[in-house]
């Protein structure tokens, strides 16, 4: 086969090149960097000796806390939509038959609806001028409006759960078109009632694809600074928000390098650990 | 005696009902910001009053809105070629051939998908910052690259993994080298697949806004134009006008490429 192997190497070449130049190396810079001592923007040219200052001062109870509240709204966003989620897999996959093709239509459609667009709708629905707020004045439920729905985490993670809910069915009605349905014929026939054969056979099949789902959103999730700056206030502040901060307005970039490899690394360990509960490799493919 | 099927014995749990009351959840703010880009009102309040398209006919007044929309179209349509390029050359690489660093391949393209944004995005500011090349369109392009890939790889796998390998023997039999074969036998059968990944890969560009807000120069993507705009309560109808046209497009497209991904099996 004169020619495949060097085939071989015009293929896998350029990926290579392209995420190691794009991905591999921004991220041992990012690390390198969080090494470094300086409290303000970098001059790459100063020389500098690696310090551990930075990780010192990311691991104040201040920023620890935060990391926390942030971690723990993304679980339970993650958790929220990939609840919500559920049912409505369940649905497309099991009741929806020929339909369901049409049904996971209608679902995409709000996905593909710009992003900044639905956190949009969101602040115009929790505003005080908002949706919510004057149809309740409107139905003459309250006289002035209520101030505590934006700009809060409870916005927040209504947004998130809101945006995130499509997504999370993608990969749930995918597990589930894979269950053979045999094994529930089979489970019926030997007797077992349709809520032991939810129980013993969806739920346990349909795992992969839930805490598949359960991931796509945590991850992008954790990261967040766009939504938390849209509907947050200075309550719903996220992690990323003071990543960010630390790259723009108070420009400290080995910190918020530090930051930022914590982040990655709290990430990483609890989708290691999810793999090792579940094989995500069934769903992915 | 008959069998008895699934669909006898079903629990009582309202499936069809939840699943419309998501959907009422999904479109009725979406439904909202629809009716406000048509109301006279720059603040929503109810009940909605007065018809007008003058927010429709703003947006095309607004040279700075337009060049965005038009920059986004820009940088969609590059890092979603390279994305699907670089998609198919590993998806062919790990079908078709037996290597070493095989499976380090399939993580690596696979991997930004586990990477907050947010880090993705400072990483690659540092690194422009670090070789000192200056932050513009194009390195936006290059991140919504980075992102793309995995998208574009795990579409491409799925087709590449279901052609039949005789067929490119059979070209090679015939003559064809094999990049001959890849060009003409390979990325033909792929086709279908290939449009959707690109399709995808525009569409996760045309709407990314937490990484290119680190990576843009002085030129705007339209989210980052949206997002600097939005304090301001006066421009709000203009920008959601400008948005649910856009809207329009990217659901058409999501819509072709959810067809085209369909057919392959």
């Amino acid at each position: 086969m004169l020619g495949r192997r060097g085939a071989l190497r015009f293929l896998a070449l350029p990926p290579y090149v392209w995420l190691g130049l794009f991905f591999v190396l921004p991220l041992v810079l990012i690390v390198a960097i969080s090494f470094r001592p300086e409290t303000g923007p970098i001059d790459f040219d100063d020389p500098w000796a690696p310090s551990l200052i930075q990780y010192q001062r990311a691991f104040e109870p201040a920023y620890l806390r935060l990391l926390g509240v942030s971690v723990l709204m993304a679980l339970g966003i993650a958790g929220g939509a990939t609840l919500l989620a559920y049912p409505v897999a369940y649905f497309l996959a099991f009741r929806a038959r020929e339909r369901a093709p049409f049904y996971l239509v209608l679902l995409l459609i709000p996905f593909a609806t710009s992003y900044l667009l639905r956190v949009m709708a969101w602040r115009l629905m929790l505003g005080g001028e908002g949706a919510i707020n004057s149809f309740l004045q409107f139905a003459g439920f309250t006289s002035g409006p209520l101030d505590l729905l934006l700009y809060s985490r409870a916005a927040v993670m209504i947004t998130l759960v809101y945006v995130w809910i499509p997504f999370a069915a993608l990969p749930i009605y995918a597990a589930m078109q894979r269950i053979d349905r045999a094994h529930q014929e089979a489970a019926a026939d030997l007797g077992a009632g349709p809520w032991s054969r939810f129980w013993r056979i969806t739920v346990p099949l349909s795992l992969p694809g839930a805490l598949a789902a359960f991931f796509m959103v945590f991850i992008p999730t954790v990261g967040e600074y766009v939504t938390p700056s849209l509907v947050g206030g200075t309550e719903g502040f996220m992690y990323g928000n003071l990543i960010q901060d630390f790259f723009g307005g108070a420009a400290n970039w080995a910190l918020g390098s530090a930051l930022s490899v914590i982040m990655l690394v709290v990430t990483l360990v609890l989708v290691a650990v999810a793999l090792r509960v579940v094989d995500v490799r069934r769903v992915a493919t | 005696m008959t069998r008895v099927g699934v669909g006898v014995g079903h629990t009582r749990v309202p499936l069809r009902a939840t699943y419309f009351a998501v959907l009422l959840l999904l479109y009725f703010p979406i439904a909202l910001l629809f009716l406000f880009s048509f109301s006279e009102n720059t603040v929503l309040n109810f009940p909605l009053r007065g018809f007008t398209l003058d927010w429709y006919r703003e947006v095309f007044e607004d040279a700075s809105l337009i060049e965005a929309a038009r920059n986004s179209v820009v940088v969609g349509t590059v890092a979603a070629t390279l994305a699907t390029l670089i998609g198919c050359a590993v998806s062919v690489a790990v079908v078709r051939f037996r290597f070493r660093g095989r499976a380090g391949l399939v993580g690596l393209a696979g991997l930004p998908l586990i990477v907050p944004f947010i880090v993705l995005g400072v990483s690659l500011f540092l690194l422009f910052i670090f070789v000192d090349f200056p932050r513009s369109l194009a390195t936006i392009a290059i991140g919504h690259t980075v992102v793309a890939v995995p998208f574009a790889t795990l579409i491409l796998l799925a087709r590449m993994a279901g052609l039949d390998p005789n067929l490119e023997d059979a070209a090679m039999d015939l003559g064809a080298t094999y990049r001959t074969t890849l060009r003409r036998v390979v990325v033909p059968l792929m086709g279908a697949s290939l449009l959707s990944a690109w399709l995808t890969c525009f569409i996760v560009s045309f709407d990314e806004v937490a990484i290119a807000l680190f990576l843009a120069g002085g030129d705007p993507t339209f989210p980052i134009f949206l997002y600097g705009q939005l304090r301001f309560a006066q421009r709000l109808p203009v920008l959601i006008a400008m948005a649910v046209l856009l809207m329009v497009g990217t659901v058409t497209l999501t819509l072709i490429a959810f067809r085209l991904g369909r057919r392959r099996t």
